[in-house]
């Protein structure tokens, strides 16, 4: 039996359990440049609108978060607009699945059962590798191919589907060395994670100042392959180098340690619970703080720089007729800097809405791992257990979204020299986005307390949210098909009138579903695993 | 009270699974009552009813005399639980966890909680994900033994510990049968371990009560092995009720006997004189293989002894 005896068996079975998360993965990632493409040809028909909507795209706030715009062409704008997020999204896809199938199979013991089957040393990290790549180019060919359908042309496709897959397997590459580091899967994917923040914030940095910075970060890299503008191909090169010289860290630090074990050692706890963790809110704000103060974090960040970037609407000299009645109709109609603010908002909520079900699943977690059992034995009864938990879902969003719209306020304000005004405008953007929030959280609820095996679609609703906010118009659909997402029910602030029925009416369906999935999980047996 | 567990024909099914089978339990207050039955027999689906996680289909259960799904939260200031597979929150340390537990039940024995540390030596400034599984075990056995409370439900509290942990694990319970009043229901596979631990006995097969009562009284059910020298040839044992299994090896008889027969057959030897005389007791372990004997056909199993 040589080390990867066993591989093509793990692949398969990783396929297996990946089945829906992957499918889901792929058409995603795949389907978003080319709409945003097909939403392009449609907005800019001629040069001049291009032109000037390119003229807007040079604001730094707008190039540090997106990076440069390479050219004046559908397919650099489309390259611009969607790039920085599919490789995010692609990055966190390759690094999650890694960790999935190497670090979470051992922290829970699985790998160790697998282990001592026919399986060689390296068979479980190259059949993991093996999955993310399959799922890389899958996405890549994809993703070329339906760029190259709406009409771009076939070089610049080709370089952005290439871009959107080396950027992946990097970061496969990354999780591959990061798994084998710690014990515990969560803290793998955060230094993962981290290693995508810090590059990301590398190139905003080198985006806008010195430019060698850019070249430090692989997202910055993938800018550089300059899809649709004179492609450097030869910057494939370094991707293809740094993801070698991690994936083979990844297999050295194998050889060198044991089963479950990491090589950073595991910092002692305390002997004994500081005298406030008594009580179930305790312990959930033990288990939620991280993730909270992460996402308090990025939020506060996004909304600093899009609350800059807005300041420099304001001074476009010939604003695209076209764009503004977008920007008119995703974000109100009073004026263009108020449109975008309030399309920035919507976004933001939605993104926060990733929290809000995040937290809110974090309940279905504590059951299917067995831990709420010990939990239920005590005092604790389940609406208390569950409470603890939703406070997070619910009251975490509100601090998030609070963050996001008093930093976009400061940030606009202190460019339009209105700071006072602009942090209570903004404050209210992006709080009026929270009842839509907590109707996710609510449907969640609903799922765990009625359908618990079920209660991951929760994610589903979210996603589709954000397909029919952002692409219904774009696909014609019907208004009552996107009027299913409580997000299009959201007051257009700032800019549009407030009207208080629709955050009403948002709130009160939130506590229906909230209540009625708690009647359920009164009544249910517990765990269901 | 006297009963601190009463379960009357407990029905319990998930999907076409029928888990409990009409169970019956009767736990005594201020027993140890051994629950024992293979995996997948019912043991924690019984005990999960009792603690009001699960809902039964069917029949009636009364734990120190409330209703275990109405009235949770009193009952559960009373009673501590360990679970058969014990899973904790891996960032927080094994101490943190035992504090946690026992404040939600409404207070832990400090001094208790640093001697049960000491005896079943665990380090509880680790972390609960670096924790194996018989740690993490002794973390949920040190938060329900340090609290203060009258009844333990124990689901298989030994299968992770190692045979000196299994040891002190014994002489922490049967400490716990000299503290007035505190009952405990320990579910169990292994029999050495009810057989030196419990007052009583309820064997659980196939979600159904198979047998139940106290170890001496469920012995008279078994068989005794017998090994003796005769001054002379033993006529009509073979023929005596309750004799199996005869054999003879250069004068020494060789035999089982039905521990009701005892008393005749050692009459009939007697008389024959004997020279020299070993004799086994039946173990549980006898009693239990008969039970799961799955060769045997379902229909003695109610009656204990029958032939």
């Amino acid at each position: 039996m040589n080390s990867l005896t066993g591989t093509l068996a793990l692949a398969r079975l990783a396929l297996r359990l990946d089945r829906v998360r992957l499918t889901v993965w792929v058409l995603g990632l795949s389907v978003m440049p080319m709409g945003t493409a097909a939403n392009y040809f449609k907005l800019y028909p001629t040069e001049a609108d291009l032109r000037a909507v390119s003229d807007v795209l040079t604001n730094p706030s707008l190039v540090a978060l997106s990076g440069p715009l390479t050219a004046v062409s559908i397919g650099a704008l489309t390259a611009w607009k969607i790039g920085v997020t599919e490789f995010i999204l692609i990055a966190l896809m390759s690094l999650l699945t890694v960790v999935r199938h190497t670090r979470t199979e051992e922290e829970t013991g699985r790998l160790e059962l697998l282990r001592a089957t026919v399986i060689g040393r390296h068979a479980p990290l190259t059949a993991a590798l093996l999955v993310t790549a399959l799922a890389n180019v899958t996405i890549a060919v994809l993703i070329a191919l339906g760029l190259m359908a709406t009409g771009l042309p076939a070089a610049g496709s080709v370089a952005f589907g290439l871009a959107t897959g080396l950027v992946g397997m990097l970061f496969a590459a990354i999780a591959a060395t990061a798994a084998q580091l710690t014990q515990s899967a969560r803290a793998a994917t955060g230094i993962a994670g981290a290693v995508l923040g810090g590059t990301y914030l590398l190139r905003a940095v080198g985006d806008t100042g010195p430019t060698w910075l850019s070249w430090l970060s692989p997202t910055g890299w993938a800018l550089h392959l300059h899809p649709y503008a004179d492609e450097q191909w030869w910057v494939a090169a370094l991707f293809a180098g740094a993801s070698a010289l991690f994936a083979w860290a990844g297999y050295a630090l194998v050889n060198r340690r044991d089963v479950g074990a990491g090589l950073l050692a595991e910092r002692p706890g305390p002997v004994g619970a500081s005298p406030a963790l008594r009580s179930p809110l305790a312990l959930a704000w033990r288990l939620h703080r991280g993730l909270l103060l992460g996402w308090t974090v990025a939020l506060a960040l996004t909304g600093a720089v899009m609350g800059g970037a807005a300041a420099g609407i304001g001074n476009m000299k010939s604003p695209n007729q076209q764009l503004t009645d977008v920007l008119t109709r995703m974000g109100g109609n009073n004026g263009l800097t108020d449109a975008f603010l309030a399309a920035i908002f919507g976004i933001t909520g939605m993104v926060a809405g990733a929290y809000t079900v995040q937290a809110t699943l974090r309940l279905r977690q504590e059951e299917s791992s067995g831990r709420v059992e010990m939990l239920l034995a005590t005092r604790v009864g389940r609406l208390r257990w569950a409470a603890s938990h939703l406070a997070f879902a619910v009251l975490g969003t509100v601090l998030l979204m609070a963050v996001a719209g008093v930093a976009g306020g400061l940030a606009y304000g202190a460019q339009v020299g209105d700071v006072g005004g602009q942090v209570g405008r903004l404050l209210g953007a992006a709080l009026v986005q929270l009842p839509a929030t907590w109707v996710l959280a609510g449907f969640g609820v609903t799922l765990i307390g009625l359908a618990p095996r079920h209660a991951s679609l929760t994610w589903a609703a979210l996603i589709l949210s954000v397909l029919l906010v952002e692409f219904g118009a774009l696909f014609g659909l019907n208004q009552w098909i996107v009027d299913l997402t409580p997000f299009a029910h959201v007051p257009k602030l700032p800019g549009a009138a407030f009207t208080a029925a629709p955050v009403l009416w948002l709130t009160v369906l939130a506590a229906g579903l909230g209540a009625a999935g708690l009647a359920g999980l009164r009544r249910r047996d517990m765990p269901v695993t | 009270m006297t009963e601190a567990i009463r379960a009357d024909a407990l029905v319990k099914t998930f999907g076409s699974t029928r888990a409990l089978d009409g169970l019956d339990l009767v736990v005594q207050a201020g027993e140890v009552h051994g629950f024992l039955g293979p995996n997948g027999a019912g043991k924690s689906t019984t005990i999960r009813v009792l603690l009001g996680l699960l809902r039964a289909d069917s029949g009636t259960a009364r734990l120190l005399g409330g209703d275990p799904w109405r009235d949770t939260a009193e009952l559960h200031r009373r009673l501590a639980y360990v679970p058969g597979d014990v899973t904790l929150w891996p960032g927080l340390s094994g101490g943190e966890v035992i504090d946690l537990l026992g404040r939600l039940r409404g207070g832990l024995d400090t001094r208790r909680r640093a001697e049960l540390l000491e005896r079943f030596d665990l380090d509880p400034s680790k972390k609960a994900r670096t924790y194996s599984k018989g740690n993490r075990q002794k973390v949920a056995l040190i938060a329900a033994l340090a609290s203060d409370v009258d009844l333990l439900l124990l689901d298989e509290p030994t299968s992770g510990l190692d045979p000196l942990m299994e040891e002190v694990f014994r002489q922490v319970i049967r400490e716990e049968q000299g503290r007035d009043g505190r009952t405990v229901l320990l579910s169990s596979h292994i029999l050495a371990e009810v057989e030196a631990l419990c007052d009583r006995v309820t064997i659980i097969r196939d979600g159904r009560a198979v047998e139940t009562g106290t170890l001496a009284g469920m012995r008279h059910l078994t068989r005794t092995s017998i090994q003796v020298d005769l001054a002379g040839p033993a006529t009509g044992l073979d023929a005596m009720p309750g004799v199996h299994d005869l054999r003879s090896h250069n004068g020494t008889l060789r035999f089982d006997v039905d521990t009701a027969e005892l008393d005749a057959v050692l009459r009939q030897l007697t008389a024959v004189g004997v020279r020299s005389l070993t004799s086994q007791p039946p173990t549980l372990e006898e009693l239990f293989l008969r039970h799961y004997d799955r060769a045997q056909p379902d229909a003695k199993h109610r009656t204990g002894v029958s032939r």
